[in-house]
């Protein structure tokens, strides 16, 4: 583990989280982009920096560890379909609302209005007939 | 056994229902009735069978003489219900064939709870009669208060239920096992069997609708009449007196604060109960109501009497338990008769009913006779077999007898209040109440329900005999049971009894309504918690995405910094960079990952990230992954352009951002964050001790896996498990891209290829198919002959990074990535109709293929007798090509490589082709794709 790539990590996870808190989808699909490419780094981060992992090309014992990269490949991949979908996802927002803005939850938002007033939900709808 | 029998009764009921109408009872009738004629000829049993060994559960069936009773009343009451029901329906009714179900598999239940020997069992089939109560009581289920009862008994008796549950699990834990038999064997002592008798005393006291939870059992008379009789007197609410009579023995031996507590409880609830059950009853004008308070009262009487705990009233309890099954299951289906012939059950429009059903009388009369405690009923046998106890039980039983003494005086009132309501002639309110007269076959249950009681009186002897064994779990010995004692105190009570009730009748005003039924705590209850759900939900479910996001951060902040702070390791050797030529990339990445933060043009803050991107992929390169830096080239690349596709339509500049303290929290938790995960890493590292499970592949891969590239024998063979289901989520993120982008399944046949170019101008060169079609002012011919001339020789190094990925960098992600970019360069240069062009496929035809492909490899090799997934080495000698080494995996890396050319493909489709559909219908003029219609 060494110093330089701990701070690569640090950094996008902290780019990618500030950007994750973001209203806009676009800023939180790009955080989402930094988190990834932090974790890839995370995870590359727990094996030394070696030969490449095929045999014949180099000797075993110079080689890096090859699990991590294996999942880091499968996390790359995974990576760009999850940036797919939450592009689709603004980019219908978008055609929705006229922008890309995560809005509050309207039933949740209905809940905070009756608590502010002090009121019952109702939802049993079976409470005594009035 | 013949529980069984119930359930595929149940099962069957609908369908018989359906093909015989209401006749379908009669057959169903005979279920129960087996139980009965088992019940005749096996006096004791045992049964047991393995059901859950991990957890010490079994399938245990145990029938003492209590149960042996239990067994007898639920299923002689249940099968004559069943035929009361063949005649009380009309053909047609709706729902009828789920309402035999459910009735048929109540009874079984309850018959399972009855037999259990096992107390975890039996708490399933208590819980399983609430449920199916619930269901019968809520049977119509149309209007309010029907569905608000039913609710009402669901709760009631489920709260009951759980705390019952606590009790069981208390007493099962300290026996070591759950039988009646383990548990009485090792019953726990001091203040813990307090707490656990008091729970299992809420459980039944609350099924047994006894004070404070008696409110339920009136409003639960919603129920279709049948039900009332079979669950309200004869099975459901029993349980509850069952479970006290159960328990009695064990916790009166026991002795100690525990058995006062249980006296007290039992004893005291019972008699308020009985008091205020039958003082209510007396003011009813609904005949159902009537019965349905007098029940109340009754099971009071059961529970105290039972819970007194000696020889005597456990006697006399059990007898009272038969006499009340008789009586009040008879009462009920007369009711429903009345009911049913009259149109009312209001005793305040009957009228003179005497007069016009003799037969009816002829029944309801002895029933109610055994109710009001007069001879020849059972029912006098088992009250004079009460107060006779009671009267040798000590001051504390006489105490008790006043109170038994005083509700028994309610009894005979409103006993006689029902009869002279429901029959007695006087001058009708109302003259619509004329109606036909009772029909026979619906007298038949009740007739012999009322008989039974009566020859159980001239029995009384017998049954005492019969009973007895139970009573011999107490101290002290019981009188036998008979209908004639001679003169003595008993005699002269009774006597006392029944000239109070009939003045107290007296003095009752005929049309005076009663007092309101109870349950106002329970809809306080109610109320409160929905209040306190509004409060807490709108305190936690802000409704706001950053909101839940930074909660979830905050705990993670919270919860793994102390601990990395804790677990810091003291001395490792810390080197400052892997490789000096790290520093580079890294230093990039950092530098761009900061600027991308606060960027406002959405194409700058892009670019920014997928710099650290391909940061990274250098970072991978010079780490020794060759495999990772090409995938990372190629995913970020895809990526840049999918982003890019979609921000043409978006607004070139981020919207508003927040306010400075909102974004100094933001960056804040950024921080923290950050510092939390490279800490976490750098523990995570350290810390680590085994071995690496991969240092032996080296060895492996070559013989086992047929290729010399680690990582993609890893992603194909080792961790296949793990590709197939990342190739699954591509699919399905795929699937989800193009419904959220063609917004309607008619339009998802866009996938494919829907425009096919026109022919191309024959007066100028083509470069690429389609061309023409883009406007002039966009063509560039430079594009158009490099992608004419690069898109094969793409194709084909996409295929060969597939074929060669075994051994060398590459492999089915890497080549379906390289062959998407192929197709990503010809929609680039040539717009949507050049796609259409290059691959004249559906986008979900090649994610399909890919699938299938995968998968027949996995369950290629389980048809061959291997392992799914697992991979075999095949070495052909093919003429010219000489020696081939074919490696099954490959031909997984086939399906993942169509997969992931089939998401790209997707992704230009959807994200490309269609967007474009929507900026031309834009700039045509035609309203932004109706929006109206996509928020329908």
């Amino acid at each position: 583990m060494s110093v330089s790539l701990l701070v690569a990590v640090g950094v996008l996870f902290a780019a990618g989280t500030v950007l994750l808190l973001e209203r806009t989808l676009t800023r939180v699909l790009l955080g989402v982009m930094l988190l990834g490419n932090g974790a890839n780094l995370l995870v590359l981060a727990a094996s030394r920096a070696g030969a490449p992992p095929i045999v014949g090309v180099a000797d075993p014992e110079r080689m890096t560890d090859p699990l991590p990269q294996a999942m880091i490949l499968t996390a790359i991949v995974i990576t760009l379909g999850m940036t797919a979908f939450l592009l689709a996802l603004a980019y219908r927002s978008w055609l929705l609302t006229g922008h890309d803005e995560v809005q509050d939850d309207a039933e949740d938002r209905r809940v905070r209005e009756l608590a502010d007033r002090d009121e019952g939900s109702d939802a049993e709808a079976l409470e005594a007939p009035r | 056994m013949l529980l069984g029998a119930h359930l595929v009764a149940a099962v069957l009921a609908p369908v018989l229902v359906r093909w015989a109408g209401p006749r379908a009872f009669y057959l169903l009738a005979t279920v129960p009735a087996a139980v009965v004629g088992w019940a005749v000829t096996h006096r004791s049993g045992q049964w047991s069978q393995p059901w859950v060994p991990g957890l010490g559960l079994s399938l245990a069936f145990r029938v003492d003489t209590l149960s042996w009773l239990l067994v007898l009343l639920v299923g002689g009451v249940g099968a004559l219900v069943l035929v009361y029901c063949g005649s009380y329906f009309a053909p047609g009714t709706e729902g009828l064939g789920r309402f035999a179900a459910v009735f048929t598999g109540f009874a079984g239940a309850m018959l399972g709870l009855v037999v259990s020997d096992d107390l975890l069992l039996m708490y399933v089939f208590w819980e399983s009669t609430t449920v199916l109560s619930y269901l019968l009581i809520g049977h119509t289920g149309v209007d309010r208060p029907n569905r608000r009862a039913a609710l009402q008994a669901l709760i009631v008796t489920t709260a009951g239920g759980l705390a019952m549950l606590v009790g069981l699990v208390i007493l099962g834990e300290h026996a070591g096992g759950y039988r009646w038999s383990q548990v009485a064997a090792a019953l726990l002592d001091g203040p813990l069997l307090t707490v656990a008798v008091v729970l299992i005393l809420v459980g039944a006291l609350s099924k047994s609708a006894v004070f404070p939870f008696s409110f339920w059992l009136p409003a639960a008379m919603a129920a279709p009449t049948p039900v009332s009789a079979y669950l309200h007197a004869a099975a459901m609410v029993k349980a509850g007196v069952f479970l006290v009579a159960g328990f009695a023995p064990m916790v009166v031996a026991a002795g100690g604060a525990a058995a006062t507590v249980w006296r007290v409880s039992a004893v005291g609830l019972g008699l308020v109960t009985m008091l205020v059950g039958g003082w209510m009853a007396l003011f009813q004008n609904d005949l159902k109501l009537l019965l349905a308070y007098g029940t109340v009262s009754q099971l009071g009487l059961l529970t105290a009497v039972l819970g007194f705990g000696t020889a005597g009233t456990a006697l006399a309890g059990v007898a009272m338990v038969v006499a009340h099954a008789l009586f009040k299951a008879a009462l009920f289906l007369v009711v429903g008769v009345i009911d049913k012939a009259a149109g009312t059950r209001d005793l305040r429009r009957l009228d003179g009913w005497g007069r016009r059903a003799p037969l009816l009388v002829a029944v309801a009369v002895p029933a109610a006779m055994s109710m009001a405690g007069l001879p020849p009923a059972i029912g006098f046998a088992g009250k004079e077999a009460v107060f006779a106890a009671l009267l040798d039980a000590g001051v504390v039983g006489r105490l008790v007898l006043a109170g038994v003494v005083a509700g028994s005086v309610l009894t005979v009132a409103y006993t006689a209040r029902f009869l002279w309501g429901a029959f007695a002639g006087r001058p009708a309110a109302d003259d619509a109440t004329v109606a036909a007269g009772a029909d026979g076959s619906l007298l038949v249950a009740p007739a012999v329900l009322a008989a039974a009681g009566v020859a159980a009186g001239f029995g009384a002897q017998g049954v005492g005999r019969v009973l007895s064994p139970y009573a011999d779990g107490f101290r002290g010995s019981a009188d036998h049971l008979a209908l004639w004692h001679g003169p003595g105190v008993p005699l002269v009570l009774s006597v006392l009894v029944v000239a109070g009730g009939l003045l107290l009748f007296r003095l009752v005003p005929a049309g005076r309504s009663g007092p309101r039924p109870g349950g106002r705590g329970y809809e306080r209850v109610m109320t409160g918690t929905d209040r306190l759900a509004v409060e807490v939900t709108g305190a936690t479910q802000r409704g706001s995405l950053p909101f839940y996001l930074a909660l979830i951060l905050l705990v993670l902040i919270a919860t793994a910094g102390p601990a990395m702070v804790a677990g810091w390791p003291g001395s490792t050797a810390v080197r400052l960079w892997e490789t000096p030529s790290h520093l580079l990339p890294v230093a990039v990445l950092i530098v761009a990952a900061v600027f991308a933060v606060p960027a406002r043009r959405r194409l700058t803050a892009v670019i920014l990230v997928g710099v650290t991107g391909y940061a990274n992929a250098v970072v991978f390169l010079l780490h020794g992954a060759p495999d990772l830096a090409l995938t990372q080239f190629l995913v970020e690349t895809v990526t840049l352009v999918m982003v890019v596709l979609v921000l043409r339509r978006l607004p070139g500049h981020f919207s508003q951002r927040p306010g400075a303290w909102r974004r100094r929290i933001r960056v804040g938790i950024g921080v923290a964050v950050g510092t939390v995960m490279a800490g976490v890493g750098h523990l995570a590292v350290s810390a680590r001790q085994a071995a690496p499970v991969s240092q032996a592949y080296p060895e492996l891969v070559v013989p086992w896996g047929g290729g010399h590239n680690i990582v993609n024998v890893i992603l194909v063979d080792i961790r296949a498990w793990d590709t197939m289901g990342e190739v699954a989520v591509l699919v399905a993120v795929a699937t989800g891209v193009a419904s959220l982008i063609f917004r309607r399944a008619g339009r998802l046949h866009r996938r494919g290829p829907v425009e096919t170019p026109s022919d191309p101008p024959r007066d100028e060169p083509v470069w690429l198919m389609a061309g023409h079609t883009v406007e002039a002012g966009r063509r560039s011919t430079m594009v158009e002959v490099v992608t004419r001339l690069l898109f094969h020789v793409i194709l084909l190094l996409s295929v060969y990074l597939l074929l060669t990925g075994h051994d060398t960098p590459g492999g089915g992600f890497t080549g379906g990535l390289v062959a998407g970019l192929a197709l990503t360069v010809r929609y680039l240069a040539g717009g949507r109709y050049e796609l259409a062009a290059a691959a004249p496929v559906d986008a979900g035809a090649v994610l399909g293929a890919g699938l299938l492909v995968a998968v027949g490899t996995g369950a290629g090799a389980l048809v061959l007798g291997g392992q799914v997934l697992q991979s075999a080495v095949l070495d052909l000698h093919v003429p010219l090509l000489g020696e081939v080494h074919v490696v099954t995996s490959t031909l997984f890396d086939v399906g993942v490589y169509l997969i992931v050319v089939g998401l790209v493909l997707d992704v230009l489709r959807s994200l490309g082709a269609e967007v474009d559909r929507h900026a031309a219908a834009a700039v045509a003029g035609e309203p932004a794709p109706a929006r109206k219609e996509e928020l329908v």
